[in-house]
């Protein structure tokens, strides 16, 4: 079989692995080799090595890209697992519907969506993607296929969605819809000075406005720690929704030679960002892609931090301790001087995450991106870590790159569990990394 | 609306195709040997916009099948306008040189059966004084190299055939299109380590629609291609015999 360097998103670890394909739903698990491992790999976007099966083999989806059937007065959407979000918007946006959930990019595939279980800026009120999975197909490497959903083979399901891949292959999904109006948001920004203007904010927003996120500026010290702009926004209820959509696009062309991501540019960025609105808070009528997705305009975003690579730390911790530890995280983050233009805190709602992996939990979550600078952000990381542990939080599988096993373990309580689901053909290096020599 | 026929049309390139032409409305009527893709093709292009999608599974060596293939086509489609032929497989040309048996079966799947097909199709649409055909030909019927000329021989058969039937059916309005795509990133060429030259299949897709669009004669894709094609088939014998191509 053919064998290629992989990378993740993050473009820390580069390794070869052996590539399998599916082409069709209707195929066949691949037979490996004995010895070997596998791990279903969608378009690789998380950041570590939770897509990564270093030493192993990968088994590619991203030609699992048909749509199987869309019912246009339910709002039901079938299609292969490969599939793009992106290409899901732009089949279902002009038709007045709208995924019910979607994270910061839309080029992940459906079948990543599942296993990382992932969530967007209306988790207050709808929850994680796998709530919104009305059914899927699971092939394992024994031919076996499973259809589960809520109320069919119900632990599988559990443990398929936020599963990491590793309960064996999504072949295909049912998505329920939600409709809209227009292709369109009502936002508001609003700025606010420090972390408890930030928490009364939220508060405030989050019964107002179905879409709700922060940016931080990360360097923020003082009375100035936890400053920045919360976003706010509603599909606008009014206009067309098969209005035409722009799609500009701009690219990082090649790997940069260096990080472009320095104390300097950053503290350029972030003083220019926090001011960019007059007003302290500003209305504005946004296309979607703009408000959801703004670096999925910038395609290869991630070669700007040149040939070492970045890693992203995205934690959560219980709303009990959230206001603490969050001020502890940014006076950390901020004294080491690391860091990145894209620090984003959300408040997390109580809604029950379906999978038994599943990240989102009610708390508040703070995500920011690192150059990998060795030694200097591991250690950063460490002081993170403990902080995140001593409140009961924990760090999510598809951004991480690094976590030490026990606090993966003791964030994770039903991680035993979910063992007991893996296909024994299936395999990660970040799922060695975190169970292994406990 | 134009009404298409696609032969091969589970392979990556006809599909990436055949979804340009679902989503601006065009029906299709498509052919391949595996059932189970079918469908899911099928059932693809339907939710991406084309209004009526039919099916047939069929082994494109079965010249004896052709006919009636051809005339459901016609019935399902109310009379196609527009033909892509795009089956084949890539020689294994080591087992080729071997194997006398297994080298008339991929010069009879590259070429003969197109052959077949294009004979049938074009009385058709000679007849009818209107249409597109366009074919799958390849860079590497452009001149026969060691490392897969097998394959590369049946693609020159086709090239030639079709500039033949474009010269004759040109004069009643049918336009014959030969597609000549270079390294094209699909489940035919999984094995191969992936380079520059390389193309994905939607790209491949582009030029095709835009080619049977415009009436062009014979497109190489990406374009790219034509350039590096002049120069090798330039190349003089002589110098050629030392290459390893």
């Amino acid at each position: 079989m053919a064998s290629r360097v992989i990378s993740s998103w993050g473009n820390v670890i580069r390794a070869a692995h052996v590539v399998y394909g599916l082409h069709s739903r209707s195929d066949s698990f691949p037979a490996l080799s004995a010895a070997s491992t596998v791990l279903p790999f969608g378009n690789g976007r998380s950041y570590g090595d939770s897509c990564l099966n270093v030493g192993g083999a990968l088994l590619q989806t991203r030609t699992l890209d048909r749509f199987i059937s869309f019912d246009r007065e339910a709002g039901v959407l079938a299609c292969e697992a490969g599939v793009l979000l992106a290409d899901i918007l732009r089949l279902v946006v002009p038709a007045g519907w709208f995924l019910p959930v979607v994270p910061g990019t839309c080029y992940v595939t459906v079948g990543g969506a599942i296993a990382n279980d992932v969530h967007g800026k209306n988790h207050h009120q709808a929850g994680t993607f796998g709530r919104h999975v009305r059914q899927l197909e699971l092939l394992r490497s024994d031919g076996t296929r499973l259809l589960c959903s809520p109320t069919q083979n119900t632990d599988w399901f559990a443990a398929t969605v936020g599963g990491l891949g590793l309960t064996g292959a999504v072949t295909w999904a049912e998505l329920q819809l939600r409709p809209i109006r227009s292709p369109r948001l009502d936002v508001e920004s609003i700025r606010f000075a420090n972390l408890d203007e930030f928490f009364t904010l939220c508060a405030e927003a989050e019964r107002k406005y179905e879409y709700t996120v922060a940016w931080i500026d990360c360097l923020g010290r003082g009375k100035q720690l936890g400053r920045g702009l919360l976003q706010c926004a509603n599909h606008a209820r009014e206009g067309a929704a098969s209005d035409p959509v722009p799609d500009r696009k701009l690219s990082v062309p090649f790997p940069l030679p260096m990080s472009a991501v320095n104390a300097l540019s950053l503290r350029v960025f972030n003083t220019v960002h926090y001011h960019r609105q007059r007003g302290r808070r500003r209305l504005t009528s946004e296309y979607f892609q703009s408000f959801f997705f703004p670096l999925d305009r910038i395609l290869h975003w991630n070669r700007l931090y040149g040939p070492a690579g970045f890693y992203q730390y995205q934690c959560v911790v219980p709303t009990h301790l959230a206001r603490e530890a969050t001020t502890e995280l940014l006076q950390t983050i901020a004294s080491s001087g690391l860091g990145s233009f894209l620090a984003v805190l959300k408040c997390f709602g109580n809604i029950g995450s379906p999978g038994m992996l599943s990240f989102p939990r009610a708390g508040v979550t703070l995500a920011l991106d690192f150059p990998n600078r060795g030694a200097r952000v591991a250690r950063l990381f460490e002081s993170l870590d403990r902080i995140v542990s001593g409140a009961g939080g924990t760090l999510y599988p598809a951004k991480d790159g690094r976590m030490p096993g026990a606090l993966f373990r003791s964030g994770y309580a039903r991680w035993q569990e979910f063992s007991n689901y893996i296909d024994p053909a299936c395999s990660s290096s970040f799922w060695r990394r975190v169970t292994e020599h406990e | 609306m134009k009404k298409v026929l696609i032969v091969g049309a589970t392979s990556a390139i006809a599909e990436a195709t055949a979804r340009k032409l679902a989503e601006r409305g065009d029906a299709l009527y498509l052919v391949a040997r595996n059932e189970a893709r079918l469908a899911a093709v099928a059932a693809d292009l339907l939710v991406r916009g084309s209004p009526r999608v039919g099916t047939e599974v069929l082994d494109a060596n079965d010249s004896g099948a052709h006919e009636a293939m051809l005339a459901r086509a016609e019935s399902f489609l109310a009379g196609y306008d527009t033909v892509l032929i795009a089956h084949g497989t890539l020689s294994d040309q080591k087992a080729c040189e071997a194997s006398v048996e297994l080298t008339l079966k991929e010069i009879n799947t590259n070429a003969l059966s197109v052959v077949a097909l294009l004979t049938r199709i074009a009385s058709r649409l000679e007849q009818r004084r209107a249409g597109t055909i366009a074919v799958i030909s390849s860079v590497a019927g452009d001149r026969g190299r060691s490392s897969n000329y097998v394959y590369g021989s049946a693609k020159a058969l086709v090239t030639a055939f079709l500039s033949g039937l474009r010269q004759r059916l040109g004069r009643c309005g049918v336009n014959v299109v030969t597609i000549k795509p270079g390294f094209v990133d699909t489940p035919m060429t999984a094995a191969f380590a992936k380079g520059p030259l390389w193309a994905q299949p939607e790209h491949i897709a582009r030029g095709i629609v835009r080619a049977i669009d415009r009436n062009s004669g014979t497109v190489y894709l990406p374009g790219f291609w034509r350039p590096i094609m002049l120069v090798i088939r330039a190349i003089p014998e002589s110098l050629f015999l030392r290459l390893s191509l």
